[in-house]
């Protein structure tokens, strides 16, 4: 492998950790990311396209900075030229991450107080929620209790084993946001379920608790669908989910 | 004759006459008695198994013009091909058009798709302006117009109102009573204008319209609340404000087409507050095709919250063609599990209501008297 190889698998590894914040899903895995140009100087260009022409600014912009952000890490990468194609404000975009301008500055005029920092929170936190969900159903599915699910520890839910084969990865998809969400640093003895702001859960408000969580999940899984059925319907190819181009020979 | 059964059996579609395919815009069809042959003209009535017909009112349907040549600038290209992503991402394979059918389909082909070929008994017709992306607009009242005088019984003819139009506005509105009886209007929150990119129902200036629409008897308003489009962020959308229209307007009903997704939970929220605001199916239909669980799951949280009287099927065509959403909904039930958890049904009553009784109510049609007069212009074509 030659170092221009190495240096774009590294990339891509940093690319993996940035998230589509509505879809929950690494823009790797999405197909979103269409080429890499990787330079002498330490000059990387990345192309991407999203679903469609209109996605929200605001989403469109949390990810190219996210992308710049995540791959200006390498160590020997000197500048991140984002490219996002096929856009309505591509070039604004594309401009404005390149010159580490924020959100307000490029587009201050026509947009509402939200800044990109809250929308970030907001997408961090139905994340949070749409993950506890998942894992809650799963052990509500094998008969756990409401008394025992609201008792299990961080430590325990780590070593706890599930027939089910998407267990593992529901397990830990929850336990990164739950890690992340943690005020402090999250101890094996800390419960495994919490609300929104830290508070552990109680059984009897367990139901009404899966209500919330289920609202957010529909309000996703509808955003998620429609994203991910027009950029199936954009990239014409029924599977995209492997659409990353594999490497040159 | 040709009968197609469902697996289920729970629905038969009856096609009486021959030759499907040639239908000219003179078929027509939904002859009362069943086995009853018209030479070639074809008849669709939509019949429960014990036989029973179901009136089915579309909520939401469009007369597009996306052709290239109607296209002002790329958005206009862009924003068809938008549509068309949501037609591709959720038809089913068999119901797929090919792109330039869909950017122009014109009167003769809509007519057949919602009434010949589908479903369909009446339509609300609604315009979406986007002078801003196409030169004669996207699908204007008065282009919709064109299709109703021709089909003036198949019809109810919506129109729409730009609050930022101030003045013009409100004659405008007064054009629309004059010329078209409007009894409704779909308003498009999101739409841009110049430098602005979106309005709110509760602005001073909607405030005057709705003022106005009141004294016109123009009753029924659906607000576009549904998936990002247009805006930058996605506030355009938010449904707040069909919250303050909606109390400070008690004798206007409000349509929250797409039911507010992707904020559910908010226009549900609103819905139990307010009685007189209601949900379009619009788009949320047909997520029964590729994801029938989710559409369960959401028809549930709306049977549960503003229950089956407050609910309107849309086909939203001709994103989709109301055949396949009908019929799949018609044969659909929710789970157990989901019936259970939320202690709600999609029975048959609820499936009438959904299809056609809530918005006949809405816009004052008497569901006798329409079928009867339906029956007679048939029965007088076919005649001819």
């Amino acid at each position: 492998m030659d170092q221009n190889e190495i240096r774009r698998l590294e990339v891509l590894a940093r690319l993996d950790t940035v998230t589509d914040p509505e879809l929950d899903e690494s823009v790797t895995a999405l197909g979103f990311i269409k080429d890499i140009a990787i330079d002498v100087a330490g000059d990387v260009e990345i192309s991407f396209r999203l679903p469609t022409y209109w996605c929200s600014a605001n989403f469109a912009y949390l990810m190219t900075d996210d992308m710049r952000g995540a791959v200006g890490a390498l160590p020997w990468v000197r500048a991140v030229r984002p490219r996002l194609l096929d856009h309505m404000y591509a070039e604004a975009i594309n401009e404005g991450v390149a010159r580490g301008a924020s959100f307000k500055d490029v587009f201050g005029a026509e947009i509402t107080d939200d800044t990109l920092e809250a929308l970030r929170l907001k997408f961090l936190r139905k994340s949070f929620q749409r993950r506890q969900e998942a894992v809650l159903r799963a052990l509500l599915e094998v008969s756990w209790t409401p008394a025992a699910l609201v008792r299990l520890r961080v430590g325990e839910l780590g070593a706890l084993v599930l027939q089910a084969p998407e267990w593992p990865t529901l397990r830990q998809r929850y336990v990164e946001m739950r890690t992340r969400l943690a005020r402090t640093p999250l101890g094996g003895d800390d419960p495994a379920f919490v609300t929104l702001d830290g508070a552990p859960l109680v059984p009897e408000r367990l139901v009404a608790h899966l209500e919330t969580l289920r609202a957010v999940r529909l309000n996703m899984e509808f955003n998620g669908a429609i994203c991910r059925g027009l950029l199936a319907a954009r990239e014409s190819a029924p599977d995209f989910t492997t659409q990353f181009p594999s490497p040159p020979p | 004759m040709a009968i197609f059964r469902r697996r289920d059996d729970a629905m038969t579609m009856t096609r009486e006459g021959g030759s499907a395919r040639i239908a000219t815009d003179h078929d027509m069809r939904r002859q009362g008695a069943p086995g009853a042959r018209q030479g070639n003209r074809e008849t669709i009535v939509y019949r429960t198994k014990s036989g029973e017909e179901i009136f089915i009112i579309d909520g939401h349907v469009h007369l597009w013009d996306a052709s290239p040549e109607n296209q002002r600038n790329i958005h206009g290209k862009q924003f068809i091909d938008c549509f068309y992503g949501y037609h591709s991402a959720l038809s089913p394979k068999e119901e797929l058009w090919p792109k330039a059918k869909f950017e122009k389909y014109g009167i003769k082909t809509m007519y057949r798709d919602l009434f010949v070929d589908g479903p369909d008994d009446m339509a609300i017709i609604q315009p979406t302006y986007l002078l801003d992306f196409y030169k004669k607009g996207f699908n204007t009242t008065e282009q919709n117009a064109a299709i109703v005088q021709k089909y003036p019984d198949r019809f109810i003819l919506n129109g729409a109102f730009d609050p930022r139009d101030g003045e013009r506005a409100l004659d405008h509105l007064h054009e629309l009573k004059e010329s078209y009886g409007v009894k409704g209007l779909k308003l498009y929150t999101a739409e841009w204008k110049g430098s602005s990119r979106g309005w709110k129902l509760s602005d001073p200036d909607a405030y005057r319209c709705f003022e106005l629409c009141e004294k016109l008897g123009i009753k029924n308003i659906h607000v576009h609340k549904g998936p990002t489009i247009t805006p930058l962020d996605r506030d355009a959308f938010d449904v707040a404000d069909v919250d303050h229209a909606a109390t400070d307007f008690p004798n206007l009903n409000f349509i929250v087409e797409h039911v507010g997704l992707p904020r559910l939970e908010d226009f549900c929220w609103i819905a139990v507050q307010e009685a007189n605001v209601y949900g379009g199916l619009a788009v949320a239909m047909a997520f029964i095709h590729s994801r029938p669980r989710y559409f369960a799951e959401m028809i549930a949280e709306l049977l549960f919250w503003l229950g089956e009287d407050r609910i309107l099927f849309g086909s939203d065509y001709a994103i989709w063609t109301p055949k396949w959403l009908v019929e799949k909904f018609m044969a659909f039930e929710l789970p157990e599990d989901i019936r259970k958890e939320r202690g709600v049904d999609l029975s048959l009553i609820a499936k009438k209501k959904i299809l056609g009784l809530n918005a006949a109510k809405l816009y004052g049609i008497d569901v006798e008297k329409q079928k009867k007069k339906l029956k007679t212009a048939s029965n007088k074509m076919a005649a001819d």
